[in-house]
């Protein structure tokens, strides 16, 4: 299990790597980037914002949660970026590698969903004219 | 008891500040922190969700508070 918190590009390869396994039939792949708009409005950047500790704990947990939905779970990579991002920049990478390919589909979806509702990382959506942190208001 | 709570994202924001420490009564509950907070900081009460996370894992209301306790507000998280 590789678990990750970086404010440097993300190295999409290394994460694959990490999940290099032997006894594994699939690797299932799971790249988040910087979309350039959002309802509407043109985003310019985004900027991240982590609690390191209990962000690096929950992905953790989201990982071993996983490996207990999955038993077949070969290894599990999860890389997410924080500080400030540009368009098409990667945010988060979860890679998995299953004997099969269905459970791959079904860990790698698990990741990343679970990810964004427990992970402390806040973004923040950069426009042309002010900013918003997302999801904070109904 | 003195406590003092991290602040991330939003709330660091309408605090103005990474850190804030707040006094409650010994044995202060999760509950009892964060309506003392609202009381303090009514911009509280605009944001979709306001969690408490005790040394890493969210709070249950009811539970227990200690000074030495590392406590932090998560406002609505966004990451992915």
């Amino acid at each position: 299990m590789q678990i990750e918190l970086t404010d440097q590009p993300i190295d999409v390869a290394a994460a694959l790597a990490a999940v290099q396994d032997d006894g594994a039939g699939a690797v299932n792949t799971f790249i988040g980037t910087v979309r350039n708009q959002s309802t509407g409005k043109k985003v310019v950047r985004l900027d991240y914002e982590a609690y390191d500790k209990m962000a690096l704990h929950q992905m953790r947990r989201v990982a071993e949660l996983a490996r207990e939905k999955w038993p077949m779970l070969r290894q599990v990579a999860i890389t997410h970026r924080k500080g400030r991002l540009e368009i098409g920049d990667v945010a988060v990478v979860v890679a998995v590698s299953t004997p099969h390919r269905a459970e791959s589909f079904a860990a790698c979806q698990f990741i990343i969903d679970t990810i964004k509702q427990v992970v402390p990382i806040w973004k923040k959506e950069e426009y042309e004219d002010g900013s918003v942190w997302v999801a904070a208001h109904p | 008891m003195k406590l003092k709570i991290s602040l991330f994202g939003i709330t660091k924001e309408i605090v103005g500040s990474p850190e804030l420490e707040v006094s409650t009564a010994e044995n202060a509950t999760v509950a009892e922190l964060q309506t003392e907070l609202a009381r303090q900081y009514p911009r509280f009460a605009e944001l979709t969700s306001l969690a408490v996370a005790v040394n890493s894992e969210y709070a249950a209301p009811d539970q227990l508070l200690r000074p030495h306790d590392e406590i932090a507000l998560i406002p609505p998280v966004s990451g992915g």
